[in-house]
């Protein structure tokens, strides 16, 4: 290829990814390498990275503020505390309470009625999925207590195998369309719910969108004759 | 277009169902006999003008009277949260500004808190007094069209048109700050886009001798009103432990009596060191909704005068390097492309600032690994975000608690038992944008 003044060019980048490498990760948790790049012949040593995963690790006492008073309350008002937390977490000045999942209606029933506890308003419920683990989908609530003026999160994990978890509706009605939420977005189960359907996604979709093994989708876009991949299978710096 | 296209009529396992397309209640009602049977379903939406966007209402009516409700919703969904997993962080505002597409800053305020609080950063006085300036801006924005969206459904068009007319002003002020009217991506990170111009401060000031004097109008044309008073009293009532049961937050919990408002009972931005009172009402229904936005507004007229008086020069981004972008682009004389002193600095004198540059703009900046969850005081309730890292240059998870979203299962409590007409003027009264409810 030549332009008028004779002056040989290379050929525009037709269709290509330009720069980039061949092949690109399935979606952004790949867990190793620098960029997540596999099979494009790097010498720099970095495509041999592995990501660790963060370890959640109990909290020593005293927690601090009114954490410490939170879980006393908790633990006098519940006489299965032992049994149902499985950590507690604090960080960044949040308190987190790790519960076993067939529990967690009755923490939430005692975090509301109990007179030094009352967390009157379930803020919000919510799903993350900790591609990996073993128990990888979290539901996590966030409870508000208007008479101390308190914050806490309660989470719990389940496996996809088996995602169950009892609704805390009769609790908290307010969780209802968040329960819908969660399910719709993550495929946990919520037993006892009063019609867990779906609620952001059509009835007939399949899968759970927010899940890390569900696929983004997205189409290539052209820009000034180059091709730009679409955000899932572009470089992602690990 | 002959008279059979309207209303078309065909037998199911349920019964008689009609296709209503507009101006065809003569063929419905002749279809159908009060007298055997008074229970009728109506279908309304999700494209129907009083349902504040793609909202869908499924109603079950005795007569007039609403017996049961459901609320369809997701017809707006657009997966921002799936999105945000794949961008970095700072592109994260870009997307939150879209949510509630009616208070872009607070969406974007309530991110980059969280994300601010996961690196434990802290943003300069600058940053924070102009997103409190900001925020309250958006908030009278927001009532604004609350209150002319609201009016226009209850019959009072010229409201729309005034309250919208007001709202441009506030439009403006954003432009002049941030170069957009509305999803202005302005809050980022560790602080601001770009700071607030001398313009902008004038023209809020300008604005804010201009709105007292406009609500006063407002209060006039509605408040003695019959048909205003009429369709909001005693309409849609719900009462403290009603609110708090179905999570609802924000003015329809104030106007049961309750003043429980994120910016005095849980400060952030520090809101603690501004004088502003609470507004409430005792009624818990749609009128008192009515006087606590009212009210609202001019509170926050307070806030953003004394915001005004606090503005000092200085930093409106983080010192760190690492999180602000180090290179200071300046746009060149025919607004288009890099300043030439510009470039002759980066590429004379400052070539590291242009690598780094370079990295935080396509690698992006990392987070520590870690949970947070921050709620702030949005115009239509807590709006919180949660937000995961797992240290890397993307969020893990953002969770939006949309105050839309959450305030919308109050709706079969507000109508069922109560009339057809009253469901519009409810609805409108939890002020729901889709957007922010879908996501």
């Amino acid at each position: 290829m030549t332009t008028p003044g004779n002056v040989p060019v290379s050929q525009p980048p037709e269709g290509a990814h330009a720069g980039a490498p061949a092949e690109y990760p399935p979606a952004s948790p790949a867990g190793r390498g620098a960029f997540g790049v596999q099979g494009s012949g790097d010498t720099t040593g970095f495509g041999g990275l592995v990501r660790r995963r963060t370890v959640i690790l109990d909290s020593p006492k005293p927690y601090g503020g009114y954490f410490d008073e939170v879980t006393d309350a908790l633990e006098e008002a519940y006489p299965a505390f032992k049994d149902a937390i499985e950590k507690v977490v604090v960080d960044r000045g949040e308190l987190t309470l790790h519960i076993k999942p067939e529990r967690i209606r009755e923490v939430c029933q005692v975090m509301r009625d109990d007179e030094a506890l009352r967390f009157e308003l379930c803020s919000s419920v919510s799903g993350v999925d900790y591609l990996g683990d073993a128990r990888r989908l979290h539901v996590t609530y966030h409870l508000t207590s208007l008479t101390f003026r308190r914050r806490v999160r309660l989470e719990v994990a389940v496996g996809v195998e088996d995602p169950h978890v009892p609704s805390v509706t009769s609790v908290y009605p307010t969780a209802d369309w968040q329960e819908r939420e969660t399910y719709d977005m993550f495929g946990v189960v919520f037993d006892g719910h009063p019609g867990l359907t779906r609620i952001l996604m059509p009835d007939d979709w399949e899968g759970h969108p927010q899940r890390k093994d569900y696929p983004l989708g997205g189409v290539p876009v052209e820009y000034k004759g180059a091709e730009i991949p679409p955000p899932n299978e572009r470089r992602s710096y690990q | 277009m002959s008279t059979t296209d309207y209303a078309k009529a065909r037998e199911t396992t349920e019964g008689k169902v009609f296709t209503v397309t507009g101006g065809d209640w003569d063929e419905v009602v002749k279809g159908h006999d009060p007298l055997t049977d008074e229970r009728i379903v109506v279908n309304m939406g999700p494209q129907h003008p009083s349902t504040h966007g793609v909202l869908r209402l499924i109603l079950e009516l005795e007569g007039e009277t609403v017996t049961e409700a459901r609320a369809v919703v997701g017809y707006l969904h657009t997966g921002i949260e799936k999105n945000l997993e794949y961008r970095n962080w700072t592109q994260g505002t870009t997307f939150v500004t879209r949510m509630d597409y009616l208070s872009p800053i607070f969406n974007e305020t309530a991110y980059c808190l969280a994300v601010e609080k996961l690196l434990g950063v802290e943003v300069p006085d600058r940053a924070t007094t102009i997103r409190v300036l900001m925020m309250e801006l958006n908030r009278i924005s927001s009532h604004l069209v609350w209150i002319a969206t609201t009016a226009m459904e209850l019959g009072a068009i010229n409201m729309m048109l005034y309250g919208f007319r007001e709202r441009e002003h506030i439009l403006d002020i954003f432009e002049a700050a941030s170069g957009l009217r509305m999803n202005m991506a302005y809050i980022r990170p560790g602080g601001l886009a770009q700071d607030l111009p001398e313009t902008a401060v004038r023209m809020t000031r300008d604005f804010l001798k201009l709105l007292p004097k406009k609500l006063v109008e407002y209060e006039r044309l509605l408040s003695g009103n019959t048909i205003w008073q009429e369709r909001t009293q005693s309409v849609a009532y719900l009462n403290i432990p009603g609110c708090l049961s179905l999570g609802i937050t924000g003015p329809v919990l104030r106007s049961a009596g309750l003043a429980w408002d994120l910016r005095k009972t849980q400060p952030y931005c520090g809101y603690e060191d501004y004088d502003f009172d609470v507004a409430t009402a005792e009624t818990g229904d749609v009128w008192g909704r009515y006087l606590v936005r009212m009210e609202e507004m001019r509170q926050s007229m307070r806030i953003v005068e004394q915001a005004l008086d606090r503005l000092e020069p200085g930093p409106i981004m983080v010192e760190d390097k690492k999180i602000a972008w180090p290179a200071q682009l300046a746009i060149g004389a025919d607004g288009l492309g890099n300043s030439l002193e510009h470039v002759a600095k980066i590429m004379g004198t400052s070539m590291e600032s242009l690598i780094h540059h370079f990295k935080l703009v396509t690698e992006g900046f990392r987070v520590p690994a870690g949970q947070v969850y921050v709620p702030i005081e949005a115009p239509r309730g807590e709006l919180g975000a949660h937000v995961v890292s797992d240290g890397g240059t993307r969020p893990y998870r953002v969770h939006y608690r949309e105050p839309s979203f959450i305030n919308l299962q109050a709706i079969p409590a507000m109508a069922e038992g109560g009339l057809i007409a009253d469901v519009i003027a409810g609805g409108a009264s939890l002020d729901p944008v889709m957007g922010g409810c879908d996501r």
